[in-house]
């Protein structure tokens, strides 16, 4: 099902403060029937501070929001009945077996158990958890046990899904696994709103995103736009020998769009790496290697929120 | 297989009712106790059992000779059965409000995810209690079939002790579930037992009568739930039940309505931020 232009969750100066603290200063943002929308941004971003309060769990300290049609400060739990939420970090619960999460958690949206029974057993064999059924939630692997919030979270048909960092601790196979799954779901019709650090992810996933820094909204569009946007077609990176450094000094300027120097390469952000590169060679720059890519959008993430360490 | 995704001509849902919200709580921890019933019910046949034979008849007989008039004329064994039973009420109570409350809040985090769907923090509150509630009627119910065992009901009315003890646990569940919300990690619990329910168990009522301790102590005493607990569950197993019965029955109601309603304000501040 193709995005469409209804919106699903609609957002304007919508704020969270904790105290003098701003964790999200008045962003603006809008995700339609149907579409992935992704939340990009390093730790401390805002990113789940702004999930939380579109999943009702956290109460908005000023703007405006609704959340599927309704107003969260008065219709949370209708909002929450529609909603499904996958929280970052797994909270199964360890005293009941995998079926019975999803049953039990079936019965806290008050479905009667001939609902619930069947529609678990279809959750459990679309996240390929059908022969864990009756085992205890905690020898499950990581990805298990991801895949089964996924399903419990699923176990309402709810309208809107929220994942906070998905796949954040997985292996690269479970992480696969995942995304083909959630790619299916979105086949299927389902509102996806992610938020992730991992620019694979969020190109995988995302139909249109937002990057966050610094409880603001720094930029927004699709993957493709962003790039264009933000970064050139290609990259090329380059790492010259430490002692012909102190002498490069301007020798590369107009070889690219943007250049950027890193402690242990440059960056030239060009339309044509190769082009770039020989215009390198062409000046007898010394290199140790080169490297021409396409441009992700780890570079746009980079550009927009810097690269110092967020901890 | 069935489409797992609602369209959106999904009919909207019931919204969860007051009561409909906090019996899934209650059927949540039913669902586990499916698995260690066995164990705990056990539990509830041994404690009375040991109590009854090491201290009622062990100590009682050497308390009888002093005479019974100050245990209101009954046998130590009966003076006891009763205040154990109170007492043992308090002790789980206290317990399933600590350590698992704790769990569901910080180290599991079930109430995270359970405050993702419909259900609400009153729920969780009213879902708590009517557990503990569940746990204290059966284990009071197998306590009086020991207790009848020793012969110490005197008559029909001692069945009314079984719900005196349930409220007189749920009014330290109450409160303790407001402490645990408050709570980053369970260092307090220990002090908790420590200070405050031990102390209780040796000086309300339970072994001796608060009569005989010095009138400051007696007040101190006079001021917990236990005390007032222990009151009507010993006057309605010795079917002896004191006039000043109202004033034991509406402490503890009153005091169990007002922790509950902090228990459910100090929960809300730690769950929604």
């Amino acid at each position: 099902m193709p995005p469409s232009s209804e919106v699903l969750v609609h957002a304007r100066g919508l704020t969270k403060r904790f105290g003098s603290f701003t964790a999200v200063n008045a962003v603006d943002f809008d995700v339609h029937v149907g579409e992935a929308f992704g939340f990009l941004g390093p730790n401390g971003a805002g990113k789940t501070s702004t999930m939380r309060m579109i999943a009702c769990s956290s109460p908005m300290s000023d703007g405006e929001l609704s959340v599927i049609g309704m107003d969260p400060r008065t219709q949370a739990a209708q909002i929450k009945a529609r909603l499904g939420v996958v929280p970052q970090t797994d909270n199964l619960d360890a005293e009941l077996t995998v079926l019975e999460n999803l049953l039990m958690y079936a019965r806290y949206f008050d479905l009667p158990m001939s609902v619930a029974r069947p529609r678990a057993a279809d959750l459990l064999e679309f996240m390929q958890l059908s022969e864990r059924a009756g085992d205890q939630v905690e020898p499950l692997s990581g990805g298990m046990k991801r895949r089964l919030t996924i399903a419990r979270a699923l176990i309402n048909e709810p309208e809107l899904l929220i994942l906070d960092e998905p796949t954040t601790g997985l292996d690269p196979q479970a992480r696969h696994l995942l995304w083909e799954r959630l790619y299916r779901l979105k086949q299927r019709g389902a509102t996806l709103v992610i938020t992730t650090h991992y620019m694979d992810e969020a190109e995988q996933l995302c139909d249109r995103l937002v990057v966050m820094d610094k409880a603001l909204i720094v930029a927004e569009g699709t993957p493709r736009d962003l790039i264009e946007r933000y970064a050139t077609r290609e990259v090329l990176e380059l790492r010259v020998p430490e002692a012909a450094r102190a002498g490069l000094d301007g020798r590369l300027d107009g070889l690219a769009e943007r250049i950027e120097e890193l402690p242990d390469r440059y960056l030239l952000y060009a339309a044509d790496g190769e082009q770039a590169l020989e215009g390198v060679h062409a000046r007898e720059i010394p290199i140790e290697s080169a490297l021409v890519r396409r441009a992700t959008l780890e570079d746009v993430f980079l550009r927009l929120t810097g690269r110092s360490l967020v901890e | 297989m069935a489409v797992i995704v609602g369209g959106r001509t999904t009919p909207s849902r019931r919204v969860t009712g007051a009561l409909a919200g906090a019996a899934r709580v209650l059927q949540r921890n039913l669902l586990v106790y499916r698995r260690t019933w066995r164990g705990s019910l056990f539990g509830s046949f041994l404690t009375p059992l040991l109590y009854l034979t090491a201290m009622g008849i062990g100590l009682g007989s050497l308390v009888a000779r002093g005479g019974t008039t100050v245990l209101g004329g009954v046998d130590y064994l009966s003076f006891l059965g009763p205040g154990i039973l109170a007492s043992t009420c308090m002790q789980t109570a206290s317990f399933e409000s600590t350590y698992p409350i704790m769990g569901k809040i910080s180290w599991r985090r079930n109430y995270e995810a359970i405050l993702a769907t419909p259900i609400q923090v009153h729920h969780l509150v009213i879902g708590e209690l009517s557990w503990i509630a569940f746990r204290l009627t059966t284990m009071s119910a197998v306590f009086m079939v020991v207790l009848t065992g020793f012969g110490i009901p005197r008559s029909p009315l001692a069945l009314l002790a079984i719900p005196a003890a349930v409220l007189t646990g749920l009014a330290f569940s109450a409160p303790i579930i407001a402490f645990a919300a408050t709570r980053t990690n369970d260092s307090g619990f220990a002090a908790l037992f420590r200070f405050v329910v031990n102390p209780l168990f040796l000086f309300s009522g339970t072994f001796f009568p608060v009569s005989q301790l010095p009138d400051a102590v007696e007040w101190v005493a006079a001021a917990t739930p236990l005390y007032h607990g222990v009151a009507l569950v010993r006057g309605a197993v010795l079917d002896a039940m004191p006039s000043t019965w109202p004033l034991h029955l509406g402490y503890l109601v009153v005091f169990l309505g007002v922790t509950s309603v902090i228990a459910y304000r100090l929960l809300r501040r730690r769950l929604v931020k």
